[in-house]
């Protein structure tokens, strides 16, 4: 069985920055396996601008985002397989790929990194009522067929669901001659990035429905047309507030699931907020080894933020190898947890292992709702560390916070993060 | 000419194709879909009764009983999934539990193997069972089967063996003069037959209407919309077998259902339709299905939802299959009514209308001569790759590459498999026969990441343009329009 220092399973954004860290960080046999014909992953059908503001301090579309990163692929000499799908990935690091040239093949990895990225919520998942007719898809698949396949997929569009793919697909069928009728959106508040809003739909005079969702479809063969309802703080529909719309294409916006089949057939715990793996500050899961990073972890809404942290997956990933932790005399020590409370979706990483500190350690975090004027409280074994005062969180905007080693240091059990609204009595 | 037009290509008109193809007989298949097994053999709990629930003394008794026994067999030969699974019948209280003895007291009668089991017991073997449960009747030979594998199987043997099936043909009108109907479909098409077999499944009805002189129809059709969930796959499903609540009036009940592909289907709901077209799921029957399933089990994973579907039973009034040559038009044969358990009868029905009607019609100028043919064809079973050793696998993708493609993700399937099933003699034209016959989109992604490339695949082995791939229905279009020519992009 052939052996790598380090295998990772995807070769999208967070991969492909993986895979370049843990080359120059020393490994000399990485391998990026990739199920579809290209790299590039779900960049390649953004061919919207927006991408890389943060980390190269311009907007490129999604293809040129990531030639930048083949670019730096081509100095090295990682491995890559494209045409082939990782079917099987065991706790010791042994995984089995398939491509039509080779066949099916075991190897092992000394550390392998995940960065499968996440699939769309569909239909099924949100339980739509109503027909089963053609001319349903979730948005990412509508983008494919228009970007990656060249074809349209309608004429006139309902959009589920204000999420960023959903925004964007909303002004791209607009500009490729479809009229779109409507979003719907079942919160009282937008899911996407507010430039996504602006650009998307209040530009293009779409209307957004916020407290609305579907109640039924019509349609035998073709959709034909969509129901929609308001809802309660339940987010149960409300009788005789109906509106319908003639559509002959519903997209779905409503969600991003981490893809985690693999992580799972390996033993991996999962994170019962984010889908995602548990990890620790080194990205690493709860499997020795085993590291992961990106929308597989959890899902973000800028691909700058998942090659930053591809990029230090890759780097554990590589120091795990190098150093071979199996034959190091660790003394094991218990992680400190990471608790997502009052107000906060979740919080990555999970669990800290005090042996580990870095001089500066980041906290990615969502809120679980919209709030002007808020507080966020960081507190350390119980006792208050540091309150940060925010203008304005949202859950479709994914927050950081970054805490110097010093300030961690002496922690024992638990550091816990929440969220303190205007106006609210401890 | 044709000895023998079956309408309809459900379960009950597959097994009849197959069955009577194994005869020198010249036999078509009228199928208003663009494909077969779509209506009520798409949407059904997929269970094989053990058949202690019919009412004795009915056909659905006897038939039920016969048909769970041939089953095994049956798929074994086809190629096709099979499962015995045994079920439970769950007795939330005592009222309930007072019914138990009666229903094992009347498998017994069947000769059907069964047990009492205390709430207690029940739970050891089905840890995920409702603590409520106070005691549970066991019917071990309850089995579970993918049942529009099976009607695809089926008539793609009798395809092989001289059926010829006509797809998207509706049949609107149906004369007899002397010895012969005169069968014309909405495209305009005539079709001559000595018999009539009317397996219309929910129309029935208006088929057997188009032909009677009887001022009152006897088969009355009211359909019953059943509604379910699917949940996603997994090594090993919430339960192993079927559980079914203690049966009422309005039926079996809202059942968990493990499928032959480890996902769960949990339902159906019963409600009245007058609409033979209303497919559609509503929210109200979701959430029935929700709180009546926890009555029976506990940990239901409700966020593995997939998918859900409803199916429309072909309920008539007399509460019994209606399986008889017409009385007012001789060698017209109504096989009408089969709602629950209808599918675990399905071969009996067919060896029935052979055996009890077709054969013992004794008339010089109506009786078919049955001469069995001498080189019947068997079907070749499709390759599975997840169910090869490595070294098959291994050997198949060296032969074939496109066996080591994988297109859908979810459930692994090959670009070699999904070639395979184009091309098969019931070959697959459209996203979603690709879909039934193979399973891509059947799983947690529901298409999301393969629908496009089985479009693509669909569109290069039948030449052509992807534009033209319907989802299903020669209406259900999927893509509008091109947008900056197929051929200049490379992914095409």
């Amino acid at each position: 069985m052939q052996e790598y220092d380090v295998i990772i399973i995807g070769g999208g954004s967070a991969g492909l920055a993986a895979a370049i860290e843990a080359y120059k960080n020393g490994c000399e046999k990485v391998l990026i396996l990739e199920r579809e014909k290209e790299l590039g992953g779900i960049l390649l059908q953004c061919i919207h601008n927006g991408f890389g503001l943060h980390l190269f301090h311009e907007e490129l579309a999604g293809p040129s985002y990531a030639e930048r990163y083949l670019m730096l692929l081509k100095e090295t000499k990682i491995e890559t397989k494209t045409d082939t799908m990782v079917i099987h990935l065991s706790k010791d690091k042994i995984l089995e790929y398939v491509n039509p040239k080779e066949g099916y093949v075991k190897v092992k990895g000394k550390a392998i990194v995940l960065a499968m990225g996440c699939r769309e919520r569909t239909r099924g998942a949100i339980s739509l009522p109503g027909s089963r007719p053609s001319g349903i898809w979730t948005a990412g698949t509508a983008q494919r067929y228009l970007n990656m396949e060249g074809y349209m997929v309608g004429k006139r569009v309902f959009i589920l669901g204000s999420g960023d793919i959903g925004l964007i697909m909303a002004r791209r069928m607009t500009l490729e001659g479809a009229t779109v009728v409507g979003v719907a959106e079942i919160m009282p508040y937008s899911n996407g990035l507010p430039r996504n809003m602006k650009q998307c739909l209040e530009d293009f005079h779409i209307p957004l429905y916020l407290s609305h969702t579907i109640t039924n479809l019509y349609g035998k063969d073709r959709l034909s047309g969509v129901q929609i309802s308001q809802v309660d703080e339940r987010l149960q529909a409300i009788k005789g507030t109906e509106k319908e719309f003639d559509a002959d294409t519903l997209l779905l916006s409503v969600g991003l699931i981490p893809e985690n089949a693999l992580s799972l057939e390996a033993g991996i715990l999962l994170n019962n907020r984010t889908k995602g793996p548990l990890v620790t500050q080194s990205y690493e899961t709860t499997v020795p080894g085993i590291f992961a990073c990106g929308n597989v972890l959890h899902v973000h809404d800028l691909v700058d933020f998942v090659s930053e942290e591809g990029k230090k997956a890759g780097y554990f990933a590589a120091k795990y190898c190098i150093d071979n932790p199996d034959l190091m005399e660790e003394t094991i020590q218990e992680p400190i947890t990471v608790e997502a409370a009052k107000g906060i979706i979740y919080v990555i990483p999970n669990q800290l292992y005090v042996n580990k500190l870095l001089e500066k350690q980041d906290f990615l975090f969502r809120v679980n709702t919209p709030l002007q004027e808020a507080t966020i409280i960081i507190e350390k074994d119980g006792m208050l560390l540091k309150t940060i005062q925010k203008k304005h969180l949202a859950p479709s905007e994914m927050e950081k916070v970054t805490l110097k080693k010093e300030e961690l240091e002496g922690i024992r059990g638990r550091l816990s993060f929440r969220i303190f609204a205007k106006g609210e009595t401890v | 000419m044709y000895d023998v037009v079956i309408v309809g290509a459900g379960i009950i008109g597959s097994f009849l194709a197959h069955d009577l193809s194994k005869y020198q007989l010249n036999i078509a298949v009228l199928e208003k879909n663009s494909d077969i097994a779509g209506e009520a053999t798409m949407s059904n709990s997929a269970i094989i009764h053990a058949g202690h629930d019919p009412k004795t003394g009915t056909l659905k008794a006897s038939l039920n009983l016969q048909g769970s026994r041939m089953y095994e067999s049956v798929c074994k030969e086809l190629g096709v999934s099979y499962k015995r699974t045994s079920a439970f019948v769950a007795a939330t209280n005592h009222e309930e539990e007072e019914l138990l003895p009666a229903m094992i007291a009347q498998a017994e009668e069947r000769d059907i193997p069964c047990m009492l089991l205390r709430g207690e017991e029940a739970r050891r073997k089905e840890p995920n069972l409702s603590e409520e449960i106070v005691a549970v009747a066991e019917f071990p030979t309850t089995a579970i089967c993918y049942p529009w594998e099976i009607a695809l199987a089926l008539m793609e043997e009798a395809v092989m063996n001289q059926v010829e099936l006509k797809l998207n043909e509706k049949v609107i009108t149906i004369e007899k003069d002397q010895n012969t109907f005169q069968i014309l479909t909405e495209k305009g098409n005539q079709y001559e037959s000595r018999y009539v077999i009317n397996a219309a499944g929910i129309y029935a009805d208006e088929i057997y209407q188009l032909v009677t002189k009887l001022e009152k129809n006897p088969i009355v059709i009211h359909p019953r919309k059943g509604e379910y969930f699917v949940l996603d796959r997994e090594e090993k499903t919430l339960v192993e077998r079927v559980i079914y609540p203690v049966p009422s009036e309005k039926g079996k009940g809202v059942l968990l259902v493990p499928t032959t592909h480890n996902n769960l289907l949990l339902g159906p709901n019963s409600t009245m339709v007058t609409d033979k077209e209303e497919k559609g799921n509503t929210t109200e029957a979701l959430a029935y299905v929700k709180e009546a399933v926890q009555k029976l089990a506990k940990n239901i994973p409700f966020e593995k939802i997939i998918r859900t579907f409803a199916g429309l039973r072909a309920s008539g009034e007399s509460g019994d299959f209606i399986i008889e040559e017409a009385m007012d038009v001789p060698c017209f044969i109504n096989v009408a009514q089969i709602e629950s358990p209808g599918l675990a009868s399905a071969p009996a029905i067919s060896e029935y209308v052979l055996h009890e009607i077709l054969m013992k019609k004794e008339d010089q100028d109506q009786k078919l001569i049955f001469i069995q043919k001498e080189n019947y064809l068997k079907r070749r079973h499709p390759i599975r790759v997840k169910d090869l050793s490595e070294e098959e696998r291994n050997k198949l993708v060296k032969e074939q590459p496109a066996y080591g493609r994988v297109i859908c993700r979810c459930e692994q399937i090959t670009e070699g498999e999904i070639i395979d099933t184009i091309h098969r003699t019931l070959g697959a034209k459209t996203v979603k026969a690709v879909k039934k016959r193979v399973r891509p989109g059947m799983g947690r992604c529901q298409g999301g990441f393969c629908e496009p490339r089985v479009v693509e695949i669909l569109a290069r082995e039948l030449h052509i343009s992807p534009l033209d791939i319907r989802m299903d229905s020669p209406e259900s279009l999927l893509l509008t329009r091109e947008l900056w020519g197929g051929d200049k992009h490379a992914g095409i």
